[in-house]
Parts: C-alpha cells; structure tokens; sequence
C-alpha cells in the first residue's frame, strides 16, 4: 500500500532531446492512475520510470514516502505488466510466476501458495504447467498479471497490456483489471494511448502532450471541463468538433455571453448537439450540408459541413478538417447525404478557450 | 510437393539414385577395401563385395596401429582428435557466448572499438597468422599438447557474432522484467538467456565440432610425438611408405573410423536444432 509522488520528474537524453519536461503527478494509495497521450508523449518513458527502468534526469519520484531516484527497480516493490507481456518462454507458467519470488530467495512452501492462488483468482490453474507458447494471447495476458499479483508489490505498473489483444478480449480484460485491482487495493499506474480504456479504468486520469501533463482529473471531470483543446479532442470519441469563434455566423450567436469575446476556439461536443430549426438562448446553432453517415447501431453519427472558408484552429490528434462538423444522433435515424439540416447546442454544453487552445475560458 | 505421373516419376528417380550413387560410391569403396586382404588390393584385384578381413583389419588398426610408418593405434589417435574437437567446440561457444554477452548488454567504455577488433579477427585465421600463432605456442611450452592444439582455435569471431545476433532479437522486455524480478547480470544470463540459446548452442556445437575434428595443418605443425597425432594427420602419414608396401585396409578403416564421429554428431544433434529452428520461443 502506498503513494507514489513525481515531483517535477524530467527526462533529457543524452542527446539533448527532452522526453519529460517536468511531471507533477500524485497517486494516492489504492488508486487506479492512467496516463493517456498520443504516441510518443512520454507517457511509456515516465512509467518506466517509476518502473527504475530508465534513469530519472531530473525531480524525484517517492513510492510509499521513500524517492527511489536511485532504487533499481527489484527494490522498489513494483511489479509490471509489459505490452508484450515479456514472460520467459523457456519456463513454465508456474516459473513465470515464481521466478521473481524464487529471486528473493522466498520459502518453496509459500510460492506454492501464493502462485496456486494467484492461479485460482485469473483461472490459470489447470496450465500452470505449460509453456507461454501454448497459450493464447488472453491466456499469457493473465500470465502476466499472475507474475505482477504473487509479488504483493506496493505498485503495480501497466505499459499498454491489452493492445496486443483483439476487441472483444480487450473489453472483457479491460473490466477484470479493474475488478481485480479493486479487490487487491493496490496503488497502479497504466497507461494507454485509448481513450475509452483510459475514462473506464481511470480514478484519476492523466492527459499527456509532447513530455508535459495537459490536465490532471476524475475522468468524467476532464470530459466535462477539459482544459485544453488538446484534451478536448483526445478525451471523447469522436472528436470534440473545434471551431475558431471569428466568422460572424458565431461571433453574433456568441455576443451575449460573459467572456466568450475573449476566446479565440469554441469547442462542441457531437453528442451535444440537437437536429432543431430553433436556437436555444445563449447557446449556438449551425447550418450543415450532410456529407457522410456512419450508422454503428446504437448511435449514428453525421458528418456535416459548414460550407465557408474558415482558418485552421489547431493542429490536434484527431482533429477533423476546418469546417466539418460531426453530430451524434441516437439510434439510425438520419438526415439523407447532401440534405441542409441545422444543429443546435445549448449554452451549458459550449466550451470555449483561448486563441492558442491553451486555456479554457468559463462563461 | 508436385506429384509427378508415371513415367516421369521414374526418370526423376533414377536421376537422384545416379546422385546418390555417385556421392555414396567413395564411400562404400572404402569401406570394401578396409575388409580386404592388403595383397589383393595391391594386385589390383579389389573386389566389390565386402571382403573376410573386418574383424582382424579393424582390430588391428584401433589397437596396434600399421605395421610399418607410424605405429600409432588410431584409437589413440581418434581419442586425440576427440579431445581436440570437444575442446575447441566447448571452448568456443563458452568464450563467444560470454562475449556476446558482454558486448550486447553492456555499456562500457571502447564496447564498439573492442567489438570491432573481434570481427576484424575473422580476416585472419589461422592460416594467416600461423608463424606468429606457433612461436606463442612454443614459447608457452604448449607444442604437443591438448591446450597447444586447441588453444588458437578456439579464439575465433564467428561464434561471437552469431551470439551476438541472437541476443539482438531477444526482446529487451525479457530482461527488463528479470530485473523486476530481482534477478542480476549473472541471473539473467543463467537463467534466462542460456537456455533461451540452447539451440543456438546445438548448431554451432555441430560446426564447430566438425570443423576442429577436420583440422590438419595446425595439428601437422605442432605435433610432434606419436601418441598426440591426431587422426587426419596420421591418414596422411600411413600412407606415405618409404621402403613398404601401403597397407591400404588399414589406411581405409582408418578414413571409415574419421567419419564416424562427425556423423555420429550430425544425427544426435541434428534433432535438437532442426526443433530449434521449428518453434520459434522468443
């Protein structure tokens, strides 16, 4: 049971690059912490780091009260769960688990006991003798979460463990992590480059860009309020559609509210739009000539066009193209491509930052 | 595979019994004339049928050696190469192993100069550097014996790169989780690495195996006892007589005896790095 603290954590390679240009993040104890980031935000580096896998260059990083800056990482009470699961091929499942132990020079007596029951709580026990190459891939999954449990570390890291797993699987381990991590109470960072496994399995959720934290937050707090629009199009899908508040047609709709005049990008979500011919008060609406549908089922989303030159807000992952816009509607009812509908969404939904995307303006 | 029809089939069979028959012939010769009577053979009057000699040419040859030129046992001899092959074999896998290791997994000072100076040793065998390889071994004392014939062969780069190659494949998460696990330097490369090199081990086992038990030159050079001669030397030196006749069954079971080892090896090991190539355990 523990904290783990990074008090402005840096990394710069020898090289001169910048891989984390100062990270303060608290994990309390029990908690579940994801850090989620397009690839190559740093977000793989900095849990390495916690991990002591790759030396810290700047900052400290406390596990239980105690900075382990200079720990290696067999002394540092963590145990983690690799993308490639990384179990060892030669031995068998019940090595894999007791290994670590056996390392520690732990009573044969008790790694018996503590890997027969990690086997019981992740249904391995009628494979403990097998090789990881006759495993399937959910199989070695849980192999090596096995390896990660029988250890009781105070920390558990996770680098991207379901990405190498189809769909369905993911979903499923996805809610077994969770329960799991539930049941034992133990402090975890993970880190994802999805979104919906980050918002799922999240108490709090760390939003990375280019080696710096962009918000830190309940994730249902970050979707809500999100600080950026960096965060704003990564958080949700699809996309938050971002719009620059200078043509007319939104400058007049925006005029009446407090401080909107100072922000630069309006920010709407496709699920907060209405298919209506009225305009709520303070709130904005769109004229769009439908260019594509996607039915998934539940939900069909419509991807619009506002048809007028307009500048390029920001150059965010998943950004759609200047002046498309895309509204979500329930079930597969759905305007016909090239009809003209109009959209609308009230005041309370609407966000809105500063020019640079930087920050977030609150009406 | 093509299933070929009728005729054709034939002709392809009688194509590869030609082949075989033409790699197998030398071979089955010298075994006929190992069991033949010497005056037979030095008539000309060879026959192609397994001769009456076997026992008495083969006990002959393994325990007291030909009558005349060297009359060295060859079982000494075989036992001499033996000895040769498996140390020059052993020693280099543990040698290269260890180096790979070094050079691949650790950060030290002048790692790519002094892993560069390694493969440039692959431009000079021994052959190149022979004077220079046989002045070390006589100064050290080491002419005619075990340590003076496998010594200089056993440092070699080849095994080294191929070690090399090998741990670049393995995935660095593999030792990244032994270092979780609590396990150091040695543990790792113990517990994990050799084992995951087993069959890596297997095939160059059987090369290397082959190619000390082959060796002639160097052991022609620093032998000069009898009883160190290793087996190849000692074909040469039976059949060069000055003033008898060449006592070819002896000199034939001699050439059979040389092969055997080496396919004795090839068959064993054979199955275990074949699985290896098969499964892939990375």
């Amino acid at each position: 049971m523990a904290n783990v603290t990074l008090r402005n954590v840096r990394k710069t390679y020898p090289g001169g690059f910048e891989a984390i240009k100062g990270v303060d993040v608290d994990v309390g104890d029990g908690q579940f912490c994801v850090l989620v980031g397009p690839s190559g935000c740093g977000k793989s580096t900095l849990l390495r780091m916690v991990a002591g896998l790759e030396t810290v260059t700047g900052g400290e990083i406390d596990i239980g009260g105690r900075v382990v800056n200079q720990v290696e990482p067999a002394d540092r009470d963590i145990a983690m769960v690799f993308q490639n699961y990384a179990l060892y091929p030669h031995m068998s499942v019940y090595n894999n688990m007791a290994y670590g132990l056996r390392n520690r020079g732990m009573a044969e007596a008790e790694i018996k006991t503590r890997v027969e029951e990690a086997a019981r709580i992740l249904e391995l026990a009628p494979m403990l003798e097998r090789k990881p190459r006759q495993l399937s891939g959910g199989q070695r999954q849980r192999v090596a979460m096995g390896r990660a449990i029988v250890r009781q570390p105070k920390v558990f890291l996770f680098d991207e463990p379901l990405s190498n797993l189809d769909a369905k699987l993911r979903i499923a381990m996805r809610v077994e992590i969770r329960k799991l991590q539930r049941r034992l109470n133990t402090t975890s960072i993970y880190v994802t480059h999805d979104q919906l496994e980050a918002m799922t399995l999240a108490d709090i959720l760390v939003v990375m860009n280019g080696g710096q934290v962009e918000q830190i937050g309940n994730p249902l707090a970050i979707y809500e309020k999100p600080a950026t629009t960096f965060v704003a199009s990564f958080i949700g899908a699809p996309p938050m559609n971002l719009m620059s508040t200078q043509p007319d047609e939104i400058k007049s709709q925006l005029g009446s509210n407090g401080r909107a005049t100072e922000a630069g990008i309006l920010g709407i979500r496709p699920e907060d739009f209405v298919i209506t011919d009225q305009t709520p008060t303070g709130g904005v609406a769109l004229p769009l000539a439908v260019e594509a549908i996607e039915r998934v089922g539940a939900e069909t989303f419509v991807y619009g066009s506002r048809q007028q030159d307009e500048e390029r807000v920001a150059a965010n992952p998943g950004e759609l193209p200047p002046g498309d816009v895309i509204v979500r509607v329930p079930g597969t009812e759905a305007p016909a491509i090239g009809q003209k509908i109009r959209v609308a969404a009230v005041r309370e939904k609407l966000h809105l930052f500063s020019g640079d995307g930087r920050t977030r303006i609150e009406v | 595979m093509v299933e070929e029809e009728g005729f054709r089939r034939y002709v392809a069979h009688v194509i590869l019994w030609i082949g075989i028959a033409i790699v197998a012939f030398p071979v089955y010769l010298a075994f006929i004339a190992s069991t033949q009577d010497n005056a037979l053979i030095a008539n000309g009057q060879m026959s192609l049928l397994p001769g009456g000699h076997f026992l008495e040419v083969y006990y002959q040859t393994i325990f007291i050696g030909t009558s005349g030129s060297t009359r060295e046992p060859v079982g000494n001899m075989m036992l001499n190469s033996l000895v040769m092959a498996l140390l020059i074999a052993v020693g280099k896998i543990a040698i290269s192993i260890i180096s790979a290791y070094a050079i691949v997994y650790f950060r030290f000072p002048f790692r790519m100069p002094i892993f560069w100076i390694i493969f440039i040793t692959l431009m000079l065998p021994v052959e190149v550097r022979i004077y220079p390889t046989y002045k070390i071994v006589a100064d050290l004392h080491m002419l005619d014996s075990y340590a003076g014939l496998s010594l200089p062969l056993i440092a070699s780069a080849t095994a080294t790169l191929l070690f090399r190659q090998f741990f670049m494949t393995v995935p660095d998460e593999l030792l990244e989780a032994s270092r979780i696990d609590g396990a150091g330097p040695f543990r790792f490369f113990w517990d994990t690495l050799l084992p995951l090199s087993r069959t890596n081990m297997a095939a160059l086992f059987v090369i290397l195996f082959i190619l000390g038990w082959n060796q002639y030159l160097w052991p022609l050079l620093i032998t000069t006892r009898d009883d160190m001669q290793t087996i190849q030397v000692g074909i040469r030196k039976m059949i060069t007589t000055t003033d008898a006749l060449t006592e070819w069954p002896v000199v034939m079971a001699t050439a059979v005896l040389a092969m055997l080892p080496p396919v004795f090896v090839v068959v064993v090991m054979q199955k275990l790095f074949v699985r290896g190539l098969v499964e892939t355990e990375k």
